[in-house]
């Protein structure tokens, strides 16, 4: 292995919205399935939750002609260059690895939650069995070994793929142009580019859940450059955390429980 | 699948109907992206959008039930604008034969109905022959009697008018898929097919796909790369379950279970060996005797001798013109007549029509043996909903199995690829292998006999049955090469065309099928496997080579296929007459100078033209040719549109027959059926999902999965649940006149309503995943089964899950 | 770098030949062992790689087993790269085919018994079931036989016990139930093909 930089290409007109990712996720990372009820939709779990790294997003979609698409869209990690949780992180849980994705290290988070507030894409997820802080790592530890990251593996119609950055991103253009219409290219152009790109169908402001800007609060930007190196110096991740905390606002609300965490833990756990 | 997976992708036009293909063969869809890449059209034609229309060129919604009007009109569409190819119709189907002249039909019925007994006499149904017995033809298609002139005129009936007012699909639609799917009438295009149990779970199941086979035989697409029917079919080794024939009808090979009637041995096989006086015929079922002979001589080995018709009358015999089905099995459970069941790998009182019957047939039983991995609904029926087990006097049994990766042997799938897969760790506790259960089982059975006796017990004193290892567990080889088959005795085998004689010992494996023979000197389990050995034993099942010599994705090298490694089956009908390729573009086999190049070909005779040794393509049909018209359908030669049992429609707009005249019904006191009824306003249908397989009794069991998909709901289009006022994600009761489920509401845009005979029609489809053991809260529902009707095919007998009435209502 | 779907998890060149009778899941070159960072990925890459097909669907997609040579478990299931059909690709119930393994705790591993109007299974042994199985099975046979039906003809069948299934089981077990039906004399026999 080495430190090129990779970029993992989600493009959302091949999905067929089959979960396979969303399973092979679950099975490469151990993570338990859990108890969930049927809401009125395909989508289950109902949202990203701290065993459910990635997860497909169905929405119905009708424009103002009344032609009607179902939407899939698969939710995770950026894994952005200018990354909000990593620059929050106080403890160094979250990091760059070399390929320039943000990896984490389950064993130093403390579970200050400051990650979560900071993410302009909504992704982390706090387990409070284990308090600690879950979300993909874009299975570094299978980059390593030159293999896909599972998902991507497990993706039969090639609406996942990864490669080096360069490649990954003219291929996104190049199939947007195909497409025509409202298609575009999502992720290459904020948080100084993300190193999971989409390609959209449609205008970024039609998907549920999907932030048409998103940015690095320019909170973060102080506690990063400024206060960050002196309470870690002071006090500690834990004090940190909290300082941190009254300079961010969390642009999210904590997340509903959408299912009791005591289910039995089969499969992978 | 007359094609397989792979070739999909060769393809100018796929047309989804009947199948769900995303959700239900997700794999097989890659191939299905892959030729639409590479600018295919893709069609989908259900009831409901799904995952698969989402990714489809285009989705044509139509109302359950009515695929052959909606096929029909295709057929007239093809012919009235010409679009059939020529050369392919007038040289390699039926269409140019002379039929009976008193075949007729009138008003929904072919010559020769018999309403009592609600089956036909088939005696018009046959072609007139020349003085050599050869059938006669018109090559030019214009004789009115001829079978080219009798189809235009059946299926002129079917009008855009007429097959848009049954339907519910829009002309527009209609045209917008049949100009599409008609474009691959021509030798430089491939259309194919891909349907599922959308197509078979009907009343009309079977001609539902001989609606398909007519338009592929006019369209030259059958037997050509990105051509063919496919079924994809719905279980991992169910193609070779069906091999082998674990059905009532048909033995290993699909040889035919012998009837009351065929009293000896040599009557036997006059019946089933077909007949054809045209030397251009292959016929290739006159070898049908060494096929019989050597299954007799595979189960009971030495036993089996010329002297005693090689086991023949040990065998049991079925009542002529009886069927045993799994319907037919549970009707006669509910009357008390059958005592002691096996379910192996299976959930019956989840998957079979009319639940509600199936569990209080369940309750008759004096023993139930099950055999699976999880428990479910059937093993432990016993405890189940409204059941007390005080009063119930099965005595069960729930043996321990082992799961598919903890053991070694082969499965086909659909394209008929016999893949070999190993044992990747032990099964947890005392779990075995099923076929070391059933081994076990028939061991014990067997000294029980040789100690006792009992009636016919010959039949199983004499079985071969050793199929053990030195540890006493089953051995898998040793059964596949028995399945494969092999000399019981020296035999010298000639090969004239080629001056070679190879001898072969006793016991070796049979290269091929062409080796076996009718004097009990060949032994062999199911003759379409074999050569899955070579004669060195070598397990070509197993076989890994990734080359692909023809850059079709034929694989020939991966695994082994049947029957001789054909990938795609009637191959030879993709070159014209002299055996060059109709498509060079898509080069599958060719004719080059006294031999086939390429795939497998269907027989090693020369081209057609040559009238002295040619051959014609489709050797597995006695005339030939491919069938156009086809007097084994039950209900008649031409598809004909009758409405599901179950239907909003008081009459056929067709013609005054409402439903198949074909079809069994079934007269217990809970085989009810309401029909165009108030109660039961709307279409229903059911399916499954990506997340889940059949029963959901192994899918339910597993977290991940079932995190995913939760519960039972039903699909409801926004428009009827403004109607009812039922919200999304609320509970709903949902209805028929033989039982009722409570579920989820899904509202969705994916359920429109149809116009049909100008009202309005709703329609709603539920999964048949769930059932009431697991989960243990009950939170995912019963099964959807309770709903249906135990109705089926006329000819096969599959339940018609797919069109039935029901009410929805809040609960 | 290169990410290949294939990686270390292939057997295509110890195989691409065929397999004469091997009975044995293939081993690939023990690997070494990395340090513990990695995880899983360490475990996986020290196990026996064995190839198996998928019990869903008839689209008959490979997958790879990694067995920990220690214990004897499976610890990962994912595709087989080098399958012509599913190139290492599986959907949802694929991706999860681990969690039929031992490690699910549902599964069954026990023979269970429930005698007649008993209210729970119970636990029983091999040698318990199959001689009783097949004292039920010869009693109803013998009971209800049919030697000659209403005409007179000879049938030799016995109409009082059904079988059904399996299309999940492999062929050979097919070919088996296959026979042993008809030597039992058996008519009610089907399976999932029929619906």
């Amino acid at each position: 292995m080495n430190g090129n930089e990779l970029v993992k290409l989600i493009d959302t007109t091949l999905c067929t919205a089959c979960r396979g990712c969303q399973v092979a996720c679950k099975q490469w990372n151990e993570m338990p399935g859990l108890r969930t009820r049927n809401f009125g939709s395909y989508q289950n779990p109902p949202d990203l939750q701290w065993n459910t790294w990635t997860l497909i997003r169905f929405q119905e979609y009708e424009d103002k002609d009344g032609n009607f698409q179902w939407i899939f869209r698969k939710d995770g990690c950026m894994h952005c260059t200018d990354a909000s949780c990593v620059k929050v992180c106080p403890s160094g849980a979250l990091y760059y690895t070399d390929i320039k994705t943000v990896g984490i290290h389950h064993d130093k988070c403390i579970g200050c939650k400051e990650c979560i507030a900071a993410c302009p894409f909504d992704i982390p997820r706090y387990n409070k069995e284990t308090e600690k802080v879950t979300k993909c790592d874009l299975c570094y530890s299978r980059i390593q070994e030159n293999l896909p990251p599972a998902c991507v593996k497990s993706c039969p119609t090639g609406a996942l793929s990864i490669g080096p950055k360069d490649e990954m991103i003219k291929k996104a253009y190049a199939k947007v142009e195909k497409l025509g219409g409202d298609a575009n290219v999502y992720g290459d152009k904020f948080v100084g580019g993300t190193h999971v790109i989409y390609v959209l169908q449609f205008k970024p402001e039609v998907y549920d859940e999907l932030p048409v800007d998103p940015k690095v609060s320019k909170s973060i930007f102080v506690w990063k450059d400024v206060l960050k190196p002196l309470s870690l110096i002071a006090a500690g991740g834990v004090i940190g955390g909290s300082l941190l905390h009254y300079f961010t606002h969390g642009p999210h609300k904590p997340h509903p429980e959408h299912y009791s965490s005591n289910e039995k833990k089969q499969g992978g756990a | 699948m007359t094609n397989h997976y792979c070739d999909l992708k060769n393809a100018d036009v796929i047309l989804i109907m009947g199948s769900n293909a995303a959700e239900h063969h997700p794999i097989a869809f890659k191939w299905i992206m892959r030729a639409k890449d590479k600018g295919a059209t893709i069609i989908h034609v259900d009831p409901r959008y799904t995952r698969t229309s989402a990714r489809c060129d285009f989705h044509v919604p139509l109302r359950s039930g009515t695929d052959i009007a909606f096929l029909g009109g295709m057929i007239n569409y093809i012919l009235q604008n010409n679009k059939y190819f020529k050369d392919y119709v007038v040289n390699y189907t039926n269409a140019p034969f002379i039929v009976n002249s008193g075949f007729n039909f009138k008003d929904g019925l072919f010559s020769g109905y018999d309403a009592q007994k609600r089956k036909y006499n088939k005696d018009t149904w046959t072609f007139d022959k020349d003085a050599n017995g050869v059938p006669k033809r018109d090559m030019t298609l214009s004789d009115p009697r001829c079978v080219f002139q009798l189809l235009k005129k059946h299926y002129s009936r079917y009008t855009l008018d007429k097959v848009s007012s049954i339907t519910g699909v829009s002309k527009e639609n209609l045209l917008k898929v049949y100009k599409a799917y008609s474009a691959t009438g021509r030798p430089d295009k491939s259309g194919t097919e891909c349907y599922a149990l959308g197509w078979t779970q009907h009343t009309t199941g079977v001609q539902n796909i001989r609606s398909m086979a007519i338009i592929q035989l006019l369209l030259g697409n059958m037997g050509i790369a990105g051509g063919g029917i496919n079924a994809l079919r719905g279980e991992p080794n169910v193609q070779g379950s069906t091999d082998h024939c674990i059905l009532y009808g048909n033995l290993p090979g699909y040889l035919k279970m012998p009837v009351a009637s065929l009293d000896t041995l040599e009557h036997y096989l006059k019946k089933c060996t077909p007949v054809s006086n045209d030397p251009q015929s292959a016929n290739y079922y006159t070898n049908y005797p060494k096929f019989f002979v050597s299954f007799l001589k595979s189960m009971w080995g030495d036993k089996a001798t010329k002297d005693n018709e090689f086991g023949y009358q040990w065998m049991p015999k079925l009542d002529d013109g009886k069927a045993y089905s799994t319907m037919h099995m549970f009707d006669a459970m509910y009357e008390g007549k059958v005592k002691g069941y096996f379910c192996v790998g299976a959930d019956t009182a989840v998957s079979t029509p009319n639940s509600n019957k199936v569990r209080k047939a369940m309750e008759k039983l004096d023993w139930l043996v099950g055999e699976n991995i999880f428990d479910n609904e059937t093993h432990s029926f016993w405890k189940g909903p409204g059941v007390d087990p005080a009063k119930i006097k099965t005595e069960c049994f729930l043996l321990p199995a082992s799961a598919t990766m903890e053991k070694e042997g082969s499965q086909s799938n659909s394209g008929r690829w016999v893949q070999w897969k190993y044992k990747a760790a032990e099964a947890p506790g005392d779990a075995i292998p099923v076929g070391e259960i059933e081994l076990k089982i028939m061991a014990e059975v067997k000294k029980l006999y040789q100690k006792e006796g009992g009636p016919n017990a010959s039949a199983i004193t004499n079985l071969k049955w050793d199929y053990f290892d030195s540890k006493g567990h089953m051995d898998v080889l040793k059964i596949s090469q028995q399945i494969n088959g092999h000399f019981t005795k020296d035999t010298v085998i000639e090969d004239k065309a080629k001056g070679t004689s190879t001898l072969f010992k006793k016991g070796q494996c049979v290269p091929t099928f062409g080796n076996l023979k009718d004097d009990g000197s060949t032994a062999c389990g199911n003759w379409i496997m074999a050569g899955s050995f070579d004669e060195k034993g070598f397990n070509k099942m197993a076989k890994r080579g990734k080359d692909d010599p023809t850059g079709l994705g034929l694989f020939p090298n991966w695994s082994f296929a049947w029957p001789v490694n054909r990938r795609i089956i009637y191959n030879r009908a993709s070159c014209d007459v002299h055996g060059k390729p109709y498509n060079p573009k898509r080069k599958l086999l060719e004719w080059v100078g006294n031999k086939w190049v390429g795939d497998v070909p269907d027989g090693p005779w020369p081209p057609m033209a040559n009238k002295e040794k040619g051959k014609y393509p489709f050797i597995m049909k006695a005339d030939g040719v491919g069938s156009i018209f086809g007097p084994a359908m039950a209900e008649g030669p031409f598809p004909e549109h009758y409405e599901p049992v179950e239907s909003p429609l008081t009459k056929n707009p067709m013609s005054g027959q409402l439903n198949n005249p074909a079809i069994y019904i079934f007269k217990s006191d809970l085989d009810k059926v309401a029909s165009a009824s108030e109660k039961y306003p709307y279409v229903c249908t059911t399916y499954s999902c990506t997340e889940h397989w059949c029963s959901g009794a192994l899918t339910r069991w597993q977290a991940w999965l079932l995190e995913a998909m939760p519960e039972l709901y039903v699909e409801i289009g926004h428009k009827l649940a403004e109607e009812k006022g039922i919200k999304n994600g609320s509970r709903v009761k949902v209805s028929s006149i033989r039982g009722e489920v409570e579920c989820v509401a899904m509202v969705t845009r994916r359920f429109k309503p149809f116009t049909v005979e100008a009202k309005t029609v709703h329609q709603v489809g539920l999964p048949f995943n769930y059932g009431w053991l697991f989960p243990a809260d009950g939170s995912g529902g019963d099964s959807t089964n309770l709903l249906t009707p135990s109705v089926g095919d006329a000819n096969v007998f599959c339940p018609e899950y797919k069109a039935f009435m029901v009410n929805v209502e809040k609960a | 770098m290169k990410i290949t779907r294939r990686g270390f998890l292939t057997l295509s060149g110890a195989v691409g030949g065929g397999i004469a009778l091997s009975s044995l899941g293939l081993n690939l070159k023990p690997t070494k062992a990395y340090a513990d960072e990695l995880g899983k990925m360490n475990r996986v890459k020290a196990a026996k790689q064995t190839i198996t097909t998928c019990c869903y669907c008839s689209v008959g997609c490979g997958l790879i087993c990694s067995t920990d040579k220690a214990t004897g478990k499976i610890i990962n299931i994912e595709g087989d790269a080098d399958h012509p059909i599913n190139e290492g690709s599986l959907c949802a119930k694929g991706a999860g085919f681990f969690d039929l393994t031992e490690a699910n705790k549902h599964r069954l591993t026990k023979v269970l018994y429930r005698k007649p109007y008993g209210t729970e299974w119970e636990e029983k042994d091999w040698d318990f079931a199959i001689s009783r199985i097949a004292r039920l099975i010869k009693d109803t046979r013998d009971k209800g036989f049919v030697t000659k039906n209403a005409k007179g003809e000879l049938v030799n069948r016995c109409e009082t016990i059904g079988h059904y299934g399996s299309s999940n089981v492999d062929n050979e077990e097919c070919w088996i139930m296959s026979v042993k039906c008809r030597a039992l004399g058996l008519v009610y026999i089907d399976h999932q093909a029929r619906v």
